[in-house]
């Protein structure tokens, strides 16, 4: 025993022990990986090199500043047809943004509100939510988003039919929603970044709205000192709200505000802001959908925070509405948060499933016509595919760290 | 203390006028404590908030029965002319004569009619296979089945020679004859040390071999020899449910051993195995499933050595197994992550091998697990074939546009979106219930 352990092997290092000593086993597997990967990317360039090359392709950007011939429909910035590629794919994630944004918010209301009623003693309001949550999630999104745009289309009047007809601040017709916009009757115009222009009233509103709610603050914090000194709070509620509301208010009867009410001209309305109908499908369709989604996700995590904190609560005279919002949700929360990222993230997605319905998102500009009128598959593809990674990737990014903060701090 | 208070408390006891012989029947509850009232109550009226919601939710369903109701009572499925015309002069209704004129077309798409027998066939036989995989009170032999039923299947479906799928099928034959056959032969080659190694690698090489070169020869000798062969259907006429079954069942059935592989990547000590998994997985999670199909009907064939051109279903069913498999590491992630430390320490002290452990102690319990979030995944999976139609393959979806493009049915349009809804329904229901109930069979803890 004590020989075996003592004497020095007899020989050296030999080549079988790469495979079977444990020590050097493993960067054996990883050396034979790196090469296996190594050799496989290098065949896949390669293939790729040949076939481009074969086709008389070249792998080149330069399409993005070439005139793009097409109109985008629903857009936030100057366009025209005459416009390039590449300001046409701004429009387009633009348009992702604002659809993955807006449906975000209302899918969060709608699950929380769902997933609270599952649960509520209420039979009947519990059984309408588990069809809602059964309906939606069982059956595919872009069913939904077609059968929801339909209903949008089927469901209202054609502006033709307003013809005549007193037609209040808001009209609701099949080819999409008026509603009043915000005009200006002297504004500060628009400051040219080159690429897009910036409304310098909405900078001017936004910065005093901002001033404002500092000053709130400070006021609060203010009242904060006094009673901490004196022990009485002084009543500074209606300073708070002058202070955000009366220098908006002043700065918006300065610039001369004033709101544009949609108006039938022609075969359509004019002025206004318009939401189309693919856009208010979708983004009805998105949100009931991952509403459903979230609905199970706020369930499962009211379910995991333990009954006894709901009797405590009760038994300390709080009302159920006051012991879901002080008690139950905070600790639910951390339940939730995970999951809801994955939902956001889902979201954001889907949003691609507007080409199915003529909205003009990231991949009907990019990856839909541009793809189609320059036959650049791989540029526009690795575009695509690199925005959509990037929004993951960030958006998971931030909810994480919020996810860190929310985290129960343990031994 | 106690036994003097009881003590004097029974010296004072006077004494007793009265004592009832047997019991007092019980008397009913009062009639608002018991019964539908009751129930009512409590149910429906708790709270003047609760009470408008129960007003709001049956105002709510009222509204959506008498809009709905009607329409479905007052329905016509085979009027006299088979079209939406036909439907509107018998009925003012629903028109699922549309369904009814189209039902083969939904699920077959334009496979040739007098094959129809071949798909259903594939079908049954799915459910055959399914059978001992999914329940266990089925006969174990019909695992071999299971197992030959990916070829057999796509025989059936696509057609061409047997040869060609028999070939295939004998891959996996040719690579253990010459693990088990050929072992003794290695180790004189190159010794003790490496024979085992080297066996192994020579059976993968054998594998790969026999499926990149061997398989086209031998399939074309054997038809010349002996044609034996089905009608060959092409890609193109594949559509409806049967394609949404196909590219779900191929995705679902692939993306579960992909899935654990990349998952057992993720956790590895390895740090370049780790990287790899990392970077595929957030890349295939990163981006929505269309761009990769688009990704499979433009890109993939200039990532092949030029001339190749394979069919465009199956560059589907390759893209979708990619990106549930992503989805599905990052499931079984969370089950192994969710493991005590214990469990492998345990594995350790035994002495098992890594794959052994993995095997037989860890995998077992996080797959268990991870049921729930798997057949989500499964389910999600499902649903996302209807995305084929952005590529033109003609989904359900996609021939309930070329339905209503149909002079015949212009026009028709809940009746088509309800049954392809409902179709998705049962099946995606019905795989949600089944999670649930193998659920309660696996369930070991004593709670």
């Amino acid at each position: 025993m004590t020989v075996s352990a003592t004497a020095r092997p007899e020989h050296g290092f030999r080549l079988s022990q790469l495979i079977y000593d444990t020590r050097y086993r493993s960067t054996t597997i990883q050396v034979v990986a790196m090469f296996a990967f190594m050799l496989a990317v290098g065949w896949v360039v390669n293939n790729a090199i040949q076939n481009l090359e074969a086709l008389g392709k070249s792998f080149s950007f330069s399409f993005l500043f070439s005139t793009s011939g097409y109109d985008v429909n629903q857009r936030l910035l100057e366009y025209s047809s005459q416009s390039t590629h590449g300001r046409a794919a701004i429009l387009g994630i633009l348009n992702t943004l604002v659809l993955a944004l807006v449906g975000c918010i209302t899918a969060t209301i709608l699950g929380v509100l769902a997933g609270v009623a599952r649960l509520s003693k209420n039979w009947i309001v519990a059984r309408l939510m588990t069809v809602y949550v059964e309906g939606f999630r069982n059956v595919p999104v872009l069913l939904w988003i077609i059968v929801i745009t339909a209903m949008v289309n089927e469901s209202m009047p054609s502006p033709r039919d307003y013809r005549g007809v007193e037609t209040g601040a808001f009209v609701f017709t099949n080819r999409g929603f008026y509603f009043p916009e915000a005009l200006f009757s002297h504004g500060l115009g628009d400051l040219d970044l080159g690429l897009f222009k910036v409304s310098l009233d909405l900078m001017a509103i936004i910065a005093v709205l901002a001033a404002g709610i500092y000053a709130a603050k400070r006021i609060g914090r203010a009242a904060d000192v006094k009673q901490a000194e004196t022990g009485v709070r002084p009543r500074v509620f209606w300073y708070r709200v002058a202070a955000i509301f009366l220098p908006t208010i002043a700065l918006l009867l300065f610039l001369g505000f004033h709101i544009g009410y949609p108006e039938l001209a022609g075969f359509n309305f004019k002025g206004g802001t318009f939401l189309r109908d693919s856009f208010i499908g979708l983004w009805l369709a998105l949100s009931l959908y991952t509403g459903a989604f979230i609905a199970e996700n706020v369930r499962a995590g009211i379910q995991a925070v333990s009954k006894g904190q709901t009797e405590a609560a009760y038994a300390l005279g709080l009302r159920p509405s006051r012991t879901m919002k002080l008690v139950i949700l905070p600790q639910a929360m951390r339940v939730i948060v995970p999951p809801l990222i994955s939902q956001y993230l889902n979201l954001t997605k889907n949003t691609s499933l507007a080409i199915a319905v003529g909205y003009m998102d990231a991949t009907g500009t990019l990856g839909g016509i541009t793809l189609n009128q320059t036959g650049r598959e791989m540029e526009t593809l690795l575009l695509l595919m690199g925005f959509y990674l990037i929004i993951s990737l960030s958006i998971s990014f931030v909810m994480n760290v919020y996810n860190e903060r929310m985290k129960l701090r343990e031994r | 203390m106690s036994e003097t208070h009881a003590e004097t408390a029974f010296a004072r006891k006077a004494p007793v006028a009265f004592v009832a012989e047997g019991e007092i029947p019980a008397s009913p509850p009062p009639m608002n404590a018991v019964g539908p009232v009751k129930w009512i109550r409590d149910n429906l009226f708790p709270g003047p908030v609760n009470a408008i919601l129960t007003i709001l939710s049956l105002i709510f369903i009222v509204f959506v029965a008498y809009e709905i109701l009607p329409w479905l009572i007052d329905s016509s499925w085979s009027p006299a002319e088979m079209s939406l015309a036909g439907c509107r002069a018998e009925a003012s209704g629903a028109c699922f004569a549309v369904i009814n004129e189209r039902f083969p077309q939904f699920f077959f798409g334009f496979y040739p009619q007098d094959l129809y027998w071949r798909p259903s066939l594939a079908f049954g036989f799915l459910l055959l296979a399914l059978w001992p995989v999914l329940f266990e009170s089925a006969p174990r032999k019909l695992l071999f089945f299971s197992a030959i039923y990916p070829v057999l299947g796509y025989w059936l479906i696509w057609g061409g020679t047997i040869w060609g799928p028999l070939a295939v099928l004998a891959a996996p034959v040719v690579g253990w004859l010459i693990y088990t056959r050929l072992g003794g032969l290695c180790e004189r080659l190159v010794g003790e040390a490496f024979g085992p190694l080297m066996t192994l690698i020579a059976a993968v090489l054998a594998v790969i071999v026999w499926g990149l070169f061997l398989v086209i020869p031998i399939d074309e000798a054997l038809s010349a020899i002996a044609p034996i062969a089905l009608q060959h259907v092409p890609s193109a006429k594949l559509g409806g449910f049967l394609l949404s079954l196909i590219i779900g069942v191929v995705g679902i059935a692939a993306s579960l051993p992909f899935g654990i592989a990349l998952a057992l990547g993720r956790q590895s000590n390895l740090f370049i195995v780790k990287a790899l998994s990392v970077g595929f997985i957030e890349a295939m999670r990163g981006v929505p499933l269309i761009t990769l199909l688009f990704v499979a009907s433009t890109l993939l064939n200039y990532f092949l050595p030029p001339g190749t051109n394979f069919d465009l279903i199956l560059r589907v069913c390759i893209m979708v197994t990619f990106f549930a498999s992503a989805y599905m590491a990052e499931v079984i992630r969370g089950g192994i992550a969710a493991l005590p430390k214990g469990q492998y320490e345990a594995a350790d002290a035994m002495g098992l091998t890594y794959w052994q452990s993995m095997r037989l102690i860890i995998l077992p319990q996080a797959l268990k697990i991870s049921i729930p979030n798997i057949v989500s995944t499964f389910i999600g999976l499902f649903k996302d074939t209807t995305l084929v139609i952005v590529i033109g393959l003609l989904d359900p979806l996609g021939l309930s546009s070329a339905i209503r493009a149909d002079a015949n049915w212009n026009g028709v349009v809940w009746e088509l979106y309800g049954f392809i809804a409902l179709f998705f329904f049962i099946f995606c229901f019905g795989m949600s219930r089944y999670s649930q109930y193998l659920e309660r069979k696996l369930r070991t803890d004593h709670r």
